[in-house]
């Protein structure tokens, strides 16, 4: 298959769009791709465009001055800009406010509503909050009629209570 | 732990392929993933070679007490040749991430259960990526699977978790649950009677998104969607799963509609269609790839309405797994150029479409 811009190379480069209301499939050499910044999408996703402009909407300069580098992974807002990944779990710490402003544009939230996560060596309140969290599972199983997966469930809160406890 | 054999293991990750879940003439298979990584490291993109293997090893020396991957089979990518990896990749079992180049895949691996369609990549684009593959439409089962190793896993290992942000993941896109639930759906009808672009539309509005048959950036072929969630955070593990079941089912409704409609108002251009499309794989001595992904579609839709009674659709399935060219090259044990590759894949459809010679349905 012949690129679609020059014609004259093999298109390797698939970009498929809803514009309008139809779905178009591009198709590319990777010349005429890097032309348009779609080269190799594994390394250049139009994500990645997509969130660095975000970054950059999310972050105004001052912001980005007082903001990092990372103090753990040394990840500057350029990187992130750039590449549209975070360097570690710390990143998540140095850059909350500008992060919460992209997780609302992205998600519409900013807040997990999903399991609680239990590290290892957890406190009395880590386990009390993942208890409040399977009880509310357990609520929604059985609203669901889901009783093979309320039974799992109910096993879950029974380890943990017990593991309180102790 | 037992080290990876393509050889020993011909149909390993091929579970999928038997078209025994719900709603499977619509649904070929149904993928859940959630992203994980373990506190006191980097993410992938900035972690050392020395962060990684010790990434792995801990994990590994985890697993030796999991019940679900004890037995399980380990591959460590780069101890494979290059059509090893392709094939690891068009079996789906692995993403063109964990393969990639720059990030030097130094202990980039695939562990997966030999008695449970369950598995993880380690450090792929997060440290730890859990997924199921199951046939047919089965989001629920599928994640189940995929929670009881992630609690299995997380009871044992530290993962990054933040009170408000939820699992940390390199990319914020997938922040929270970390969870992607995905179906391959096929949908001839709907693009057949000009219906698709709406329900594509509708889905985007709703929350879901599409892909090609290879995920992220790969175009679509052969009918096939990939329609996973768009979003991760903000709403919990079961809402999203019974989200994508509920609006899943609705394009599974819309689709069987549309064929009924294709069947009611044009029963003859579909059966010569489908009969064509299953002529041409017959007879074809050269395919591409493309190409027989848009006639393995009229087989299936054929199959589906009853116009053909045989291949079944485990073949097909196979067909479009085994016809991929690190396949061909695999089973022919040497490299192929574009039009040998095309040869080889006719001569295999043919070979395994004539096997059962069907006859005209009802």
């Amino acid at each position: 298959m012949l690129c679609d811009n020059c014609g004259k190379n093999e298109a390797e480069v698939h970009l498929t769009q809803i514009v309008e209301n139809e779905m178009a499939t591009v198709h590319l050499c990777p010349a005429c791709a890097a032309e348009k910044g779609l080269d190799e999408p594994s390394k250049k996703l139009p994500l990645d465009a997509f969130l660095a402009q975000m970054g950059q909407a999310a972050l105004s300069d001052e912001e980005a001055t007082i903001a990092g580098p990372c103090s753990y992974c040394h990840t500057t807002v350029d990187d992130f800009r750039q590449t549209g990944r975070l360097g570690c779990p710390h990143c998540y710490s140095i850059y909350e406010t500008q992060l919460r402003a992209i997780l609302r544009r992205i998600h519409g939230s900013t807040h997990h509503l999903g399991k609680v996560y239990v590290p290892p060596a957890s406190t009395e309140a880590d386990r009390s909050a993942r208890l409040a969290g399977l009880k509310r599972k357990l609520q929604r199983a059985v609203e669901a009629e889901d009783f093979e997966r309320a039974a799992v469930i109910r096993d879950q809160i029974r380890e943990l209570e017990t593991a309180v406890d102790v | 732990m037992i080290r990876f054999d393509l050889e020993s293991m011909p149909d390993f990750g091929l579970g999928w392929l038997d078209a025994s879940g719900p709603s499977h003439d619509v649904v070929l298979s149904t993928r859940v993933r959630i992203a994980r990584n373990l506190q006191g490291y980097p993410f992938s993109v900035r972690a050392k070679p020395s962060d990684r293997a010790a990434i792995l090893s801990t994990v590994r020396e985890v697993l030796q007490r999991s019940a679900p991957l004890a037995d399980g089979v380990i591959v460590e990518i780069d101890q494979l040749g290059e059509r090893q990896q392709q094939i690891l990749l068009e079996r789906h079992l692995v993403s063109r991430e964990l393969l990639k180049e720059e990030s030097a895949p130094s202990a980039a691996a695939l562990i997966a259960s030999t008695s449970e369609p369950v598995g993880l990549m380690v450090n792929e684009e997060d440290h730890l990526r859990l997924q199921s593959l199951m046939s047919g439409f089965n989001p629920r089962q599928t994640w189940r699977v995929v929670d009881a190793l992630d609690e299995e896993l997380g009871s044992e290992l530290p993962y990054a978790f933040h009170h408000e942000f939820g699992h940390l993941t390199s990319c914020p896109t997938n922040c929270g649950t970390g969870l992607r639930a995905s179906v391959l759906i096929h949908l001839p009808g709907l693009v057949l009677t000009k219906e698709i672009n709406k329900v594509l539309q509708g889905i985007s509005q709703v929350g879901l998104t599409f892909r090609g048959l290879y995920g992220e950036g790969s175009e679509v072929v052969g009918n096939l969607f990939q329609v996973s969630n768009q979003t991760t955070l903000g709403k919990s593990e079961e809402d999203l799963i019974d989200h994508l079941q509920k609006i899943v089912a609705q394009v599974v409704d819309y689709e069987q509609q549309a064929r009924s409609i294709l069947l009611r108002d044009a029963p003859n251009v579909i059966e010569d269609k489908v009969w064509r499309a299953y002529g041409l794989l017959c007879h074809a001595r050269a395919l591409g790839f493309d190409e027989m992904m848009n006639l393995l579609s009229g087989v299936r839709l054929g199959l589906s309405l009853k116009l053909l009674s045989g291949p079944s659709v485990y073949v097909l399935n196979r067909t479009m797994v085994f016809a991929q060219n690190a396949h061909l090259e695999e089973a022919r044990d040497g490299s192929l150029s574009a039009g040998e590759l095309d040869i080889q894949r006719a001569n295999y459809v043919r070979m395994a479409l004539t096997e059962a010679e069907p006859s005209a349905g009802a």
